[in-house]
């Protein structure tokens, strides 16, 4: 007798690892009915199948937790968020608990607090290292329980030697496993938030340990960089590679030309490194920040955004005209956008077949390295090898992404440093700056003009929504304000997992000077549907890519954005810790906030990218030259490690 | 005693012949009102058990015999199988009409690898005989038995931890509610029995309710495989009533004038000398069925040392009471053994001992710390006398 034990379900995440009938935070998905459960005295009505933690919140009651977290499965593992539940001879995980009939909680007894405190201090007995000497001190989830639960001598003892040692092979994340606390956080957030499976719980009992796949290092297994387990860390057992000292040393040194360009994201962010609710730019603030900390210029990457919308676009076009036109059976369709690199990264692992679908434009944060390097040093006088190249990132894999070998087109390392929201506000503080309370400041030229289009790329659904803004524009030769109202194309934005949208090409204009000597007319393009997707987090790029695979409605879109990240950008593994769907939707407003008030919101528009078409880019967009310098090849690398 | 009715004296199939000609709210009335209780430990109604199941609306479900007998100590359902596989597969196949499963899995214990070709023997011959497969002895039910090989950790005798195992995960119990009966083996209603309870539901099928409630106390109704170890002149697998006290018990093993009983393995309590009254019943001192009797000359902390050794190994490492608790109670133990625990150090472990029983994830954490806190509560004098104040 046989039976198939394939599991009808997208998550790979362990069944111990979730409360099956919980229902996901953040979503009010009863099973039917509500169900009245008393907290502490206080009776709560809550849709049927609410956790106790859910329930408490709803009555003013924090339940200290751990291994929670608001964008994860349940897991129930750390023990701190139990409660006394009527009727139950054992405490109770709250986070774990739904409640299905009427329930009778207490969730501060003396009893509850004494086990609370126990489990804290077993956690301490194991957890090596002092506050002080970690780049978590401060913001770390074990220390404030600590501190909650009144802790102030180490009952169980305290280590006083590592266990381990701190894998620094990677790019852009590093492990410390003697900061771990077992939460498996990371574990759920790679397996089943991302669907990678880069790390896994090892052992069994006090000798388990979160590792990678052999014990190999993570920088030799398939990790993607994203960053999003650091994310979800709640002390300092993952943290992003820090480059910090590097980029001091360069701004120190009188014979360094230090350039930064600063992500839209990261300035969405920042202000929450400094005290601020998200949601609120500091866009101009950091400019002076980045002046007094002693960057000789600022740039911003909206400037490449917008050169990756002309080189992506174009690209696109290309593509479909050699498919649509002259028929030629080998062009790849759909086309993926590129600039994600965790997302890059993820399809060399699992689809690597699909690298010919990739959009061979660089990132931004990689064409503004080699434009600094090459135009920039040029029209300057300054001799690049003198220049030193910094990306304000929301993103760990960017690390990665400057590092590649691929990235030195302009006979230099392109990006020097990719710095995180985090590290920059580290900076910032070092240099005793005040970052809300300075005054503004503009960027420097000659990059200085940016569009809406470029910052709304922190966002999912950005590029594609800058793209279309661009391509309708150049092919119907009509204001993309017709068709949307504002210019704000609604259906591609949202946290929704995957959009599809259907764009019918009614009417189509002139070819437009810039693309002329690719394409003799748009009239092939007349009465076509432009059929465009967006996926963000790499398990809904999964849902997509298998959809593909099978030969679904998304192998017959034109254009899909992929962002490796939930969110996009604005959830990037560099952002300011913690996160969850409240902050990354509060960033993405301000994101979309200070697109609305940009004077020219399209990239095809702005001045700056059409003045280096003029002097420098000469052949035009996917030329030769914006193919040497801006465009990029990828690394089939394959799931299996050796 | 008197002579006991036992699984050697019971007729092939009489059982499940009884059932297939029952309807399924009769099959598992009669197990309910038999007050047959779990025989892996934890004691729960195996009626009320079934009845969840069979409640459980689902388009396939699954009947698990836990065969995956791991605690210290216990060896009962190793013969059980040996001896009696077929009134196991029976009760299992009655348990498959009962909740309305087609298909039944044997979870056996890696250490037991040397019994599956008999068993799969044994199923073989079911199958002949038309016990299993499709429309069972004429009766329209269709059941079958497969056996999946477990890989040797002893949480996996924990159900739901035993249920990610067969669905192929790291064996790690899951949050509880949902319990299996609802959502078990690949998220279908689960009903996972011990190897005895499974015998013993084929037993009452056969001879009915009335018959085995007669045996043992009001709350633990009838008799229970016991594995006897230790310091005792006649070790080995008994068959007693539910409700045998101590003594009774230490008579027939020939290990009277032991110091101290073990009853229910390394989770379950540590019976000094003066307790040797008590029964062993749910209502009592509940037992899984192992019971290690210990001589005079033992030294206790040995025996806690053992047992934790054995506990800090096989932790499944999830939860942190559990995991590190178990640890420290080790370390205790050891500072206690070189005379270096302060009486104060003493009692914050028998805090923890206490957080453990009520904060760990599942049975593991929350019986672990059983062995110590008995002890520690029943053989004050022994290590009072070795505590740090007193050296």
């Amino acid at each position: 007798m046989s039976h198939t034990t394939i599991l009808d379900t997208g998550s790979r995440a362990p069944k111990s690892q979730q409360s099956l009938s919980v229902p996901r935070s953040g979503s009010d998905e009863a099973i039917g009915g509500t169900v009245t459960a008393s907290i502490n005295g206080q009776d709560v009505k809550v849709p049927l199948g609410t956790t106790i933690l859910a329930a408490a919140q709803k009555v003013g009651i924090r339940i200290p937790t751990l291994c929670h977290h608001p964008d994860l499965c349940v897991a129930g593992v750390c023990r701190v968020c139990v409660v006394e539940v009527e009727g139950q001879r054992t405490l109770q995980a709250a986070c774990a608990f739904p409640i299905t009939s009427p329930i009778k909680v207490l969730t501060h007894t003396q009893k509850v607090r004494q086990t609370r405190r126990h489990v804290i201090d077993l956690l301490l007995s194991e957890h090596y290292g002092e506050c002080y000497a970690c780049g978590r001190n401060n913001n770390c989830e074990l220390q404030s329980l600590a501190k909650e639960y009144g802790v102030d001598f180490f009952r169980f003892g305290h280590p006083d030697k590592p266990k381990f040692e701190i894998d620094r092979s990677s790019y852009s994340v590093i492990r410390d496993n003697d900061k771990c606390v077992l939460c498996r956080r990371c574990v759920r957030t790679c397996i089943d938030l991302q669907e990678v499976g880069t790390i896994e719980v090892a052992g069994r009992s006090d000798k388990s340990y979160i590792t990678t796949f052999k014990d190999k290092p993570l920088g030799e297994v398939v990790c993607i960089n994203c960053g999003q387990c650091i994310n979800r860390c709640p002390t300092g057992a993952l943290r992003a590679n820090d480059p910090t000292d590097e980029v001091w040393a360069a701004i120190d040194d009188p014979r360094k030309h230090v350039v930064i360009q600063t992500a839209p994201s990261p300035r969405a962010a920042i202000g929450e490194c400094f005290g601020l609710p998200p949601g609120e730019p500091l866009t101009f603030e950091l400019n002076t920040a980045l002046r007094l900390c002693g960057f000789d210029r600022i740039f911003d990457t909206n400037f490449t955004a917008d050169l990756t919308i002309i080189e992506e676009g174009t690209e696109l076009i290309l593509r479909l005209y050699k498919a649509l036109v002259a028929k030629d059976p080998d062009i790849a369709l759909p086309q993926f956008t590129s600039c994600s690199p965790g997302w890059v990264k993820y399809l060399e692992h699992f689809y690597a077949q699909y690298i010919p679908n990739l959009s061979s434009a660089k990132s931004p944060q990689q064409m503004f390295g080699a434009v600094i390097k090459t135009y920039y040093a040029e029209k300057h006088g300054i001799d690049p090898k003198d220049i030193v190249t910094v990306a304000l990132m929301p993103c760990s894999a960017k690390k990665f992404e400057c590092n590649r070998s691929e990235m030195d087109d302009s006979g230099f390392k392109d990006v020097d440093y990719g710095l995180t929201t985090r590290e920059l506000a580290k900076m910032i503080s070092e240099a005793g700056l005040e970052l809300p309370k300075l005054p503004k400041s503009d960027f420097d030229a000659p990059f200085g003009t940016a569009t809406g289009s470029g910052v709304i790329f922190g966002a999912t659904g950005g590029v594609m929504e800058a793209a279309l803004r661009t391509v309708i524009e150049l092919v119907t030769g009509a204001k993309v304000e017709n068709l949307f109202e504002k210019a704000n194309i609604i259906p591609v934005r949202g946290f929704e997992g995957v959009k599809y949208v259907e764009l019918p090409i009614t009417q189509v204009g002139p070819v437009p000077d810039i693309l002329k000597h690719l394409v003799p007319d748009w009239e092939w393009l007349k009465g076509a549907t432009l059929k465009v997707a967006v996926a963000h987090g790499t398990a809904n790029a999964r849902k997509v890519m298998e959809d593909i695979k099978a030969g679904g409605k998304f192998s017959q879109c034109h254009f899909i954005e992929f962002m490796g990240c939930p969110g996009g950008c604005i959830g990037g593994g560099g952002q300011p810790i913690p996160t969850s769907p409240e902050i990354r939707s509060a960033r993405a407003k301000a994101i979309y906030a200070e697109d609305a008030g940009y004077e020219v919101r399209k990239s095809h528009e702005n001045p700056d990218v059409v003045t280096i078409y003029k002097e420098f880019l000469t052949d035009g967009p996917c030329g030769h030259k914006s193919h040497k310098l801006l465009h990029t090849r990828y690394v089939a690398r394959g799931k299996y490690i050796e | 005693m008197s002579p006991l009715p036992t699984f050697s004296s019971m007729a092939p199939e009489a059982g499940l012949d009884r059932a297939l000609a029952l309807s399924r709210p009769d099959i598992i009335e009669e197990v309910k009102q038999s007050g047959l209780k779990g025989r892996g430990g934890a004691g729960f109604p195996t009626g009320m058990k079934w009845n969840f199941a069979a409640a459980a609306q689902a388009d396939e479900k699954f009947i698990i015999c836990n065969a995956d007998e791991g605690e210290p100590g216990t060896f009962k359902d190793r013969v059980i199988l040996q001896d009696h596989a077929d009134l196991v597969f029976e009760g299992m196949t009655i348990a498959g009409k009962a909740v309305n499963a087609q298909e039944g899995i044997v979870f056996l214990r890696g250490e037991y690898t040397y019994l599956r070709p008999q068993l799969e023997a044994a199923l073989a011959k079911r199958r002949k005989k038309g016990l299993l497969g499709k429309d069972i002895l004429g009766s329209g039910l269709d059941f079958d038995i497969r056996i999946f090989m477990g890989a040797g950790a002893y949480i996996c005798g924990e159900e739901t931890a035993l249920i990610e195992a067969l669905e192929g995960f790291r064996g790690e119990p899951r949050n509880r509610p949902p319990f299996p009966v609802n959502t078990g083996f690949l998220g279908r209603p689960s009903v996972v029995n011990n190897v005895e309870t499974l015998a013993c539901a084929a037993c009452i099928m056969q001879r009915g309710a009335a018959w085995w409630k007669a045996m043992g106390t009001e709350k633990s109704t009838g008799f229970k495989v016991f594995s006897i170890s230790g310091d005792c002149g006649k070790p080995g697998v008994y068959e007693f009533p539910m409700g045998i006290t101590v003594a009774q018990l230490l008579q027939e093993v020939a290990g009277v004038g032991a110091k101290a009983v073990q009853v229910g393995g390394a989770s379950g309590l540590c019976i000094p000398a003066s307790q040797f009254s008590r029964a062993i019943a749910f209502e009592d001192i509940p037992t899984g069925g192992s019971i290690i009797v210990f001589g005079q000359h033992r030294d206790m902390l040995d025996v806690l040392h053992n047992f934790l050794e054995f506990f800090v190994d096989e932790s499944c490492g999830q939860c942190t009471p559990c995991r590190l608790g178990n640890g420290k109670l080790l370390e205790g133990v050891e500072l206690l053994k070189e005379g270096k625990c302060s009486m104060a150090y003493l009692q914050e472990l028998c805090a923890l001992g206490d957080t453990m029983q009520i904060a760990s994830k599942c049975g593991l954490g929350q019986s672990s710390p059983s062995a110590f806190l008995s002890v520690v509560k029943n053989f004050r004098e022994e290590l009072m006398g070795r505590t740090y104040s007193q050296v």
